[in-house]
């Protein structure tokens, strides 16, 4: 049967470095995620997943498990997302005419766009593409404790109440942050809200 | 339930986590209130959406970046790991001290035997005969010094030496 995270956690503290490694394997992807989601640049999000998991590790010898481990987890991950976001608010960013023409790839990259010379489907190909950067662009425009609530709400499928200690509101706050990032998605997602509605 | 009160209950009524017990006047508002059955379809349809955006994987260097960051950690040291002491010291300890107290032992001389049973005796009758050993009128009328040939004085030892040469 497999240990849970709390568990793991308190056999890292007591020196057991597999635990610790158990942990890695868990959780590297959703964080990756949540992280790219929230800061949209790739390399940000693994150094701040990287991040994440050395501040589990430093307070290992600390650890109490006071509330559930995703909880703890996750409010350090949100914590240096936001404050990663405003820092980069505040950086220039430059668009060149000349810049290629990308597409955003399955794994969420951009790169440049290939000539669809040999693609079975490019129609459909390109209209994928399209929706998908469109549903990014609209939780980017999202302000970022939206986002977040968004994010942890959607994907890592959190309860309230762990979301609104994440976030450090209310429950009832937390619901109309949601609410109100919905309220901004629909809107933003028109065509495709529509069409998923007709369907 | 007002539309208002319903904008706290929505997405809980999508998601399906809303309570039982709250579902019957939820359903209720729905069934006469359009704007909000059309907001409910909506939520559902952005919900849906979001479920469209590809889940990515960590590059193959991120779980190798993430040991070189935990080993470059600086190794802690509890306030009170100067008391321990390493096998090779206290063993090294321990020889030393039975060396010591092995040439202790073995480098003490024997008391010397007395005739006197006790060492208090012994020192009394000590004591007792060092003024005769320094008693030089004793010395001289003690008789087996007298057969001893007259000790010769400085001069007649100059004499004697001229004598012979």
């Amino acid at each position: 049967m497999a240990r849970t995270d709390v568990q793991l956690m308190l056999d890292v503290k007591a020196g057991d470095e597999a635990s610790f490694e158990l942990l890695l394997q868990r959780y590297r992807t959703p964080l990756v995620n949540f992280l790219y989601r929230m800061v949209r640049n790739r390399e940000q999000a693994e150094d701040l997943a990287q991040e994440v998991f050395l501040r589990v590790y430093r307070a290992r010898e600390d650890y109490v498990p006071s509330a559930k481990f995703t909880t703890w987890l996750f409010r350090i991950a949100t914590n240096l997302a936001l404050n990663s976001v405003r820092d980069n608010r505040y950086q220039k960013l430059e668009v060149s005419m000349d810049a290629p023409v990308t597409v955003d790839s399955e794994d969420g990259d951009e790169r440049p766009m290939d000539v669809p010379e040999k693609h079975p489907n490019i129609e459909q190909y390109l209209v994928e593409d399209a929706r998908k950067k469109m549903i990014r662009h609209a939780i980017d425009k999202l302000p970022e404790k939206q986002r977040a609530a968004v994010l942890l709400h959607k994907y890592e499928e959190l309860d309230y109440a762990e979301i609104s200690k994440i976030l450090s509101c209310s429950e009832s706050a937390l619901k109309s942050l949601l609410f109100r990032a919905y309220e901004s998605l629909r809107v933003e997602l028109a065509p495709l809200v529509a069409m998923q509605v007709k369907q | 339930m007002s539309c208002e009160r319903m904008e706290s209950k929505i997405l809980s009524y999508v998601d399906g986590r809303l309570k039982e017990s709250e579902r019957p006047d939820v359903e209720k508002h729905l069934e006469a209130c359009a704007p909000c059955r059309v907001r409910v379809a909506e939520f559902r349809a952005v919900s849906g959406l979001l479920d469209e955006l590809p889940v990515i994987e960590p590059s193959p260097a991120f779980d190798a970046r993430v040991h070189a960051r935990v080993s470059a950690e600086p190794v802690k040291v509890s306030w009170w790991a100067w008391m321990r002491v390493s096998p090779r010291v206290a063993f090294a300890a321990s020889m030393l001290l039975l060396a010591s107290v092995w040439l202790g032992f073995y480098s003490h001389p024997a008391a010397p035997q007395l005739p006197w049973s006790d060492a208090k005796e012994a020192d009394a009758q000590m004591m007792q005969d060092l003024p005769v050993l320094e008693d030089h009128d004793v010395l001289q009328n003690f008789e087996p010094l007298k057969s001893l040939p007259a000790p010769v004085g400085a001069d007649e030892a100059a004499e004697a030496q001229q004598q012979q040469m």
